[in-house]
């Protein structure tokens, strides 16, 4: 959408100076003018809220506070959302007249069907994987000794951009011929186990199972963290009533923690479950799609910005809004029924 | 002195603009803030060219580029002498997305006055927008004179819209000279003694541990090109450069029993256990060898030729020798017989999105033989070889920029360019891609050719 958002901001709105700061002194201009620009926005709108005074005036507060927030989303999201949806009709340049045929090659051409059955893979494996090794080592570490450096070890991965750890992954799958020095870790230990090592990456399908690994790497921290804290609110009186009745750990787990946390779990899985279905970075820094590895975002930038097919891109990257929507309702459904 | 205290007002003010960026600008400015500047410098051109766009003075052209550090350098000092004789201000801006970027910028309408397109196919597309400017008649003529062969691909329905700028070779071969006068091996001057070659390399090496070829195509997205330069040495080949052309222009399938002759070709060789990947392993390895790697065995003995464009020059770790008598040299990819010499070719298009009279004068500045010789005095490494033809080649520095300008200007050369960059985007730059790429790991011949016929758009 990123054409569209840059389409739908006119030319000539923005002083060209600040278009193009390219001086030291022009960027550090460009930021400080940023953040007085937003200081006096803010300014204004706690100013004009605050002319309006008793119970009708409460409204106004409410739309003046509201009010830019639309126009910003409006402008922003919904106006480009549009454009792109009106796009993906108008077949492959996104200029023709209507037609479906953008999405009925998404659902026949094999190499897109390819695409959509490894994000298929990737939605249903990442917030499967990444929440149970996040639960079980959650569990494993609470209240044991060294807990904060455990936790650590395992939530430093989220700190790492998405880019860096595939370029660090990238570094661990590296092949060399069994009979050369190995750089790859995989392969090194493969090699020392007496093994001819592999080509993790080119391999499909199961270069997508090891792109999948990486992004299972990054989120098991973020769903061990929320899940931990959430463990750790549950009341002791619970536990320790069911300690008395004699529930044993196991029963302990299904019948006492999982319900206490599951509001934390449906957040954690369907949190995983968006940013799974946009990754991109780890894609494309791995194999830049290829080898049979492509998901629907990358694909949607291949279309859009590479081989000229804005209207092909277009329709994808409607799919990929047509599959998170549920994912955000379910969970703001989820969030309001614990409210 | 009113025009010089301007001059130097103005040099001042773009030094302080640019200065975060280019360090040749800083020097050209030191130079001038030392005293004495009008007609001082060693570069010094005829102005008079310039004078019919009227005064220039102080005014700015913005350039995009895909040239990116450290390549920008003399790319930017070039561009002095023409600074000097205008008094105009050339804002040098190159990026790594620039393919991508170039056409959101358009759209958005925040073009740049000028862009040099490697590729015919995007001048098209960008063309197709109605934002490109026909080329002016001074650039026109410039070109008529210098570079007559390369007119039809800044050509598009009939209008001329942009001249070409640099130029490389492509169908080059590299090798080691030292490796191959001790093996007793003889540079091959037709493709049947190529692959005999290859095949007697082989026979000597038995083994995994060397072979003749290295090859490697990982280039993140754009995996697979390097494949797609071979295909295209081996169609001008095989096919002759007329069913080249109307390959390229999809007159013929894209698995037109000509291309499939091309591809089996290529496959001779790439497709080979035996033949590659020296250093590497099988050819699956191809795939995941970056091709600024793909050369390097060649040094250490694993491989005896590596396939690659002038370019890979750029590639050899620093202090490798390139040269005759050096650590490596290039051949030139030989034809099936001797009689015909086809070269495949790359270079830029000078795109313009502004018809403001600065813009049009260094238009035409760049497709002048001053800045052709400009460009090979402060060449710098090499790469600085132009596609004007009337350019004396013995500035170039390097010796394989001599030896590119002179297989460019060989009468008997039928230079095509890369086909890959006339198709359309989504040929060119992504189905012809990743089919090579899913020929190197596997699928067979006949399937890849009618999955990118498929793929070309109506």
């Amino acid at each position: 959408m990123t054409a569209n958002v840059l389409g739908a901001v006119p030319a000539g709105i923005i002083p060209e100076p600040l278009l193009r700061a390219e001086s030291v002194a022009g960027k550090f201009f460009l930021m400080f003018f940023a953040i007085a620009f937003f200081a006096a926005v803010f300014g204004l709108v706690l100013f004009l809220a605050s002319l309006f005074r008793g119970r009708t005036g409460e409204k106004w507060q409410g739309v003046v506070f509201v009010g830019p927030t639309l126009l910003l989303v409006g402008i922003g999201l919904v106006y480009p959302a549009i454009l792109t949806i009106n796009q993906s009709f108008k077949g492959r340049s996104g200029e023709d007249a209507y037609t479906l045929s953008n999405y009925t090659a998404m659902f026949t051409q094999p190499e897109l069907l390819l695409v959509l059955r490894n994000t298929a893979l990737w939605v249903i494996l990442v917030p499967l994987l990444a929440t149970s090794i996040g639960l079980l080592y959650a569990i494993l570490v609470d209240r044991a000794r060294g807990e904060a450096f455990a936790k650590a070890l395992i939530f430093l991965p989220m700190a790492i951009s998405m880019v860096g750890a595939g370029i660090i992954w990238k570094f661990v799958y590296q092949y060399k011929q069994t009979s050369r020095p190995q750089i790859g870790l995989l392969n090194a230990i493969l090699k020392a186990l007496g093994f001819e090592t592999q080509q993790f990456l080119i391999n499909a399908p199961l270069n997508t199972f090891m792109l999948i690994i990486v992004m299972v790497w990054i989120q098991a921290g973020f769903a061990m963290t929320v899940l931990s804290a959430a463990i750790k609110a549950i009341p002791d009186d619970i536990i320790e009533a069911a300690k008395l009745d004699g529930v044993q750990t196991f029963k302990m787990f299904r019948f006492i923690t999982l319900p206490s946390i599951r509001a934390a779990l449906v957040v954690v899985v369907t949190t995983i479950g968006i940013g799974t279905l946009k990754v991109f970075d780890i894609v494309r820094t791995m194999t830049g799609g290829q080898f049979d590895t492509s998901v629907v975002a990358n694909e949607f930038y291949v279309q859009s910005f590479r081989a000229n097919a804005p209207g092909l891109g277009a329709a994808l990257a409607v799919l990929l809004f047509v599959l998170v929507v549920p994912i955000v309702v379910y969970n703001i459904v989820q969030m309001r029924k614990e409210a | 002195m009113a025009l010089n205290s301007r001059r130097r007002f103005a040099t001042l003010t773009a030094v302080v603009a640019v200065a975060a960026l280019t360090v040749t600008a800083c020097g050209s400015g030191d130079d001038e803030g030392g005293g004495d500047d009008a007609g001082s410098t060693g570069g010094a051109i005829d102005c008079a060219p310039y004078e019919a766009f009227g005064e220039l003075d102080g005014k700015t052209v913005t350039v995009y580029t895909s040239i990116t550090a450290p390549e920008d350098e003399p790319h930017i000092a070039s561009y002095k002498p023409f600074e000097d004789c205008t008094g105009v201000e050339i804002k040098y801006e190159g990026s790594k997305e620039f393919e991508a970027q170039l056409p959101v910028r358009v759209k958005g309408g925040n073009a740049p006055d000028i862009a040099y397109v490697p590729q015919p196919g995007l001048l098209a597309t960008l063309v197709a927008t109605g934002a490109v400017k026909p080329a002016p008649p001074e650039v026109a003529a410039n070109v008529e004179k210098n570079m007559p062969d390369w007119q039809q691909y800044g050509t598009v329905d009939g209008t001329f819209y942009a001249a070409a700028l640099g130029a490389n070779v492509k169908s080059f071969v590299w090798y080691s000279p030292s490796a191959f006068s001790e093996a007793g091996y003889e540079v091959p001057t037709t493709w049947a003694d190529l692959l005999a070659l290859s095949e007697k390399i082989a026979a000597d090496n038995p083994g995994d541990e060397v072979k003749p070829w290295c090859a490697g195509i990982e280039s993140g997205e754009a995996t697979g090109w390097p494949t797609t330069d071979w295909v295209e040495d081996l169609m001008l080949r095989t096919a002759g450069p007329e069913t080249y052309d109307k390959w390229v222009s999809h007159e013929i399938p894209f698995n037109d029993p000509a291309v499939a002759t091309a591809l089996a070709e290529v496959g001779k060789i790439l497709k080979n256990d035996k033949f590659v990947n020296g250093g590497f392993g099988n050819v699956k390895t191809i795939a995941s060898t970056a091709f600024q790697e793909a050369g390097q065995p060649i040094l250490d003995g694993g491989c005896y030729m590596h396939r690659q464009a002038s370019f890979q020059a750029a590639n050899w770790p620093e202090g490798t020798e390139i040269g005759e008598d050096g650590d490596v040299w290039a051949f030139y990819l030989p034809a099936v017989d001797e009689s015909t010499k086809p070269v495949l070719t790359g270079g830029e298009l000078t795109t313009a999105f502004a018809d403001r009279p600065e813009v049009k004068a260094f238009q035409t500045y760049l497709s002048s033989v001053e800045w052709a010789n400009e460009r090979a005095k402060t060449c710098g490494v090499g790469g600085c070889v132009t596609a004007n033809k009337n350019a004396d080649p013995e500035l170039l520095g390097s010796a394989l920029d001599k030896l590119s300008a002179e297989i460019l200007t060989d009468p008997a050369a039928q230079a095509r360019f890369d086909g890959s960059d006339l198709m359309p985007g989504a040929v060119g730059a992504n189905s012809f891609w990743k089919g090579m790429t899913d020929w190197i790991t596997g699928k067979d011949d006949k399937a890849t050719l009618d999955f990118i016929e498929q793929s070309w758009p109506e």
